[in-house]
């Protein structure tokens, strides 16, 4: 979920390569440049993609060779009542997540992109989840929800409730536990997009006589439509993959409460080590991962990308 | 008290934190003295501060003494071991000599023809054979063959109590499955959780079952579903004892919150240590975690221990008991450096030096006749118990989960913990299972 945005800084097209050959045109780089690049892609990425693809045509359970089995394993997917169970609740978390973490992302990315200092101090301790890793944030809050020993047991109200433990609220733990890692990631986007807003249309607003809602519904949403969607897209397909968090915090537990797909593909093949059927799940996800952002970015026309400023 | 907990869950958060940076610090690769695996015989055994300098020296002993051939001890995390060896073992890196559990766990591999057959050696060398206990070597017998020899200490799992709790609820530790309710009805009635549970981890769920089937129905049950036969799970024995698993739980036997309670950091343990709970089952190890973490309560002579209760009309003999036997030491069937790999395993194993070494970190090695030197090592009181109670079991049952085929076992760990939080039948986990 913590999207990294890659700055290519292309070489200065300057000075000519000491020993490089003539060429017609300076004015891009060679494709070579790509290759670095490309190599690792395809040998990380597109090789063990094709490699899960032909996985999950096979019986394999670590020994010797993968068996071809056709498309037993598909046919098992298909009527595999556990693995339908750990989809639903993974569309469950996704939707939650993204409702829950959008508007608060959102208000506090746009209250922050103000300039007042007090802000500033406050947006800063604010973004310190952002520091921790994904396996200290899961240990830290199944050590603070504990139901012996945890913090919350001490606390008026809370302790009544039993957080890992209670299957009917433990999923939406686990949602609490997401934001609380995320939500600063995407506070951080919002911000940065709210501070790009012309201050002339919100000065202009103002001679209008628009209020603060009027404002921030008719200027700064608007505006900030990419951004949502960017947001979007990292929140769903990075819930859709939740895993660290799931696997530290409940394993997954109690019983299937908390066991997303990601999770179910992770147990089927590292603990019962079947491989096959854990590559046919692989590939399910993958599709359902490449589809949804697909699916995300055409619905919203991220594609077209046309700017927003002449207020179009 | 809410505040005692407050500063330690703060401590234990804090402490986690810790840990959880050093785990990022860590590498997955091979601890130990890794590296190439040159002309030496590799042995592969998991990382265990105990363990792990007594197999180191136990490997120079023999380096110095044999003309075999070298060996070098190679090391890897619980997880991690088990997925590596799995794919390691049909490879040229393969282990010579590697660490596993015996029984199904095993069965994998000698299916696979991975294994070495130790049945010739031992027969040819009885006093070899004879030296360890036989319950724990059958662990590793395999259609009558012997594929691992004892490489530590045996951990049976037993019923551990808190005997000043025990007390205040004028409760005697139980006999039978009998006193056993009636002493969680009294328990309960005294505001104390009767049983610690670490329900987040299902295999501590799956030592109740193991010990009712084995009560109810003998280890034959057991035994004729691992071994695959048609129909096995619908014994009846294991209808009554899923039932009488469930009656437990219903009868708040376990709390309201095991579901959550975990065994690695402590959880139960210590809510047996500081009083909030009467019993805890749990495998040996148990004595040694709780000396290291609550000594004061070991030390105040609190922590007791006793057989796991009989079933009236059960077919089992209550002297049974479950458990991991120990760990074994098998050599790989394509093992470059054969010779070595065996010369090590049919003579280090059985070693004075290494026995002694094992009895003085804690361990009650499944050595033959160690009775004497327990008697005379630390914590005698309890580690001759668990020697009598193992040497005294006329079956010895390894723990479902390394006994079963490894997709089968997940399957049943988590059909186990839905049986635990009221999500399935007694019913519905055996239909499950069958059709597994």
């Amino acid at each position: 979920m913590a999207g990294t945005t890659l700055v290519t800084t292309a070489p200065t097209p300057t000075a000519p390569a000491p020993r490089g050959r003539p060429r017609g045109t300076r004015e891009r780089p060679s494709g070579w440049y790509l290759a670095p690049a490309l190599a690792f892609f395809g040998f990380f990425a597109v090789l063990p993609m094709g490699l899960v693809v032909y996985l999950s045509f096979t019986d394999w359970n670590g020994f010797g060779f993968p068996q071809p089995s056709g498309a037993a394993n598909w046919e098992r997917l298909v009527a595999d009542g556990e693995a339908r169970d750990a989809l639903l609740l993974t569309l469950l978390f996704m939707v939650v997540t993204w409702a829950v973490q959008t508007p608060i992302a959102l208000l506090i990315g746009v209250w922050a992109a103000g300039r007042q200092r007090n802000r500033a101090v406050l947006s800063s301790l604010f973004f310190l989840p952002l520091l921790l890793s994904t396996a200290a944030i899961a240990l830290l809050w199944a050590s603070v929800l504990d139901p012996n020993f945890g913090v919350t047991q001490a606390l008026p109200f809370l302790d009544r409730f039993n957080f890992l433990g209670d299957t009917d609220i433990v999923i939406y733990t686990v949602v609490w536990v997401v934001s609380w890692q995320y939500v600063p990631f995407h506070t951080l986007l919002y911000q940065g997009a709210a501070r790009q807003i012309p201050h002339s249309l919100y000065e202009a607003a103002t001679i209008d006589g628009a209020g603060r809602y009027r404002q921030f519904f008719t200027i700064t949403l608007p505006l900030l439509k990419y951004t949502v969607i960017t947001s979007s897209v990292l929140m769903l397909v990075g819930s859709f993959t939740t895993f660290d968090t799931i696997l530290i915090l409940t394993g997954g537990g109690p019983g299937t409460t908390t066991r997303i797909a990601p999770l179910y593909m992770y147990i089927t093949g590292f603990s019962g080590f079947e491989f096959g059927y854990a590559s046919a799940i692989a590939v399910l996800l993958l599709v359902l991962g490449a589809g949804l952002s697909l699916f995300v970015t055409r619905i919203t026309g991220f594609r077209a990308m046309q700017s927003q400023q002449e207020g179009s | 008290m809410s505040s005692r907990r407050l500063t330690r869950g703060a401590a234990s958060a804090g402490a986690l934190l810790l840990a959880a940076s050093l785990v990022a610090c860590g590498s997955s690769g091979p601890g130990g003295a890794g590296g190439g695996g040159g002309d030496a015989a590799q042995v592969w055994a998991l990382q265990d501060t105990v363990l792990n300098p007594i197999e180191e020296s136990s490997i120079s002993r023999f380096n110095e003494a044999s003309e075999a051939g070298d060996a070098e001890l190679a090391t890897f995390g619980n997880d991690p071991y088990k997925q590596r060896l799995r794919v390691a073992l049909s490879s040229p890196e393969a282990p010579d000599v590697f660490f596993n559990w015996g029984g199904g766990n095993l069965k994998e591999y000698v299916d696979a023809g991975a294994v070495e057959d130790l049945t010739p050696l031992l027969e040819e060398d009885p006093e070899l054979r004879d030296s360890f206990i036989p319950s724990v070597l059958e662990a590793a017998q395999l259609d009558g063959k012997y594929y691992g020899i004892p490489m530590r200490g045996v951990q049976p799992v037993a019923l551990f109590y808190n005997e000043s709790v025990l007390e205040a609820a004028g409760v005697e530790v139980p006999q039978t499955w009998e006193q056993l309710l009636s002493a969680v009805d009294a328990l309960k009635a005294n505001g104390v959780t009767p049983i610690a549970l670490a329900g987040s981890q299902s295999w501590t769920e799956l030592m109740w079952i193991e010990y009712l089937l084995d009560r109810v129905g003998g280890p034959e049950v057991f035994q004729a579903i691992r071994d695959g036969e048609p129909g096995a799970w619908e014994n009846p024995a294991v209808l009554q004892s899923l039932q009488l698993v469930t009656d437990l739980v219903d009868r708040g036997a376990f709390g309201e919150d095991f579901a959550s309670v975990g065994y690695d950091v402590g959880g139960a343990s210590t809510i047996l240590a500081q009083g909030d709970a009467g019993f805890h089952l749990m495998g040996s190890w148990e004595y040694v975690n709780q000396l290291g973490q609550s000594p004061e309560f070991v030390e105040a002579g609190d922590l007791g221990w006793a057989p796991f209760p009989a079933v009236e009309g059960g077919a089992g003999d209550p002297a049974n008991v479950v458990g991991n036997p120990t760990n074994f030491y098998s050599v790989a069937a394509d093992s470059q450096h054969k010779d070595a790999a065996l010369e090590y395993v049919t003579t280090a194993l059985d070693d004075e030096q290494y026995v002694e070494d094992l009895v003085a970190a804690g361990d009650v090695p499944a050595v033959a006749g160690v009775r004497d030197q327990l008697e005379q090592g630390e914590n005698a009181d309890y580690t001759t118990w668990i020697y009598d109670l193992v040497e005294g079991a006329p079956n010895f049952q390894l723990s479902w989960d390394q006994d079963l085929p490894a997709d089968q076992a997940t399957q049943m760990l988590t059909e186990l913990q839905r049986l635990f939080l009221g999500e399935q039948t007694p019913e519905g986990f055996i239909a499950t299972m069958s059709a597994a």
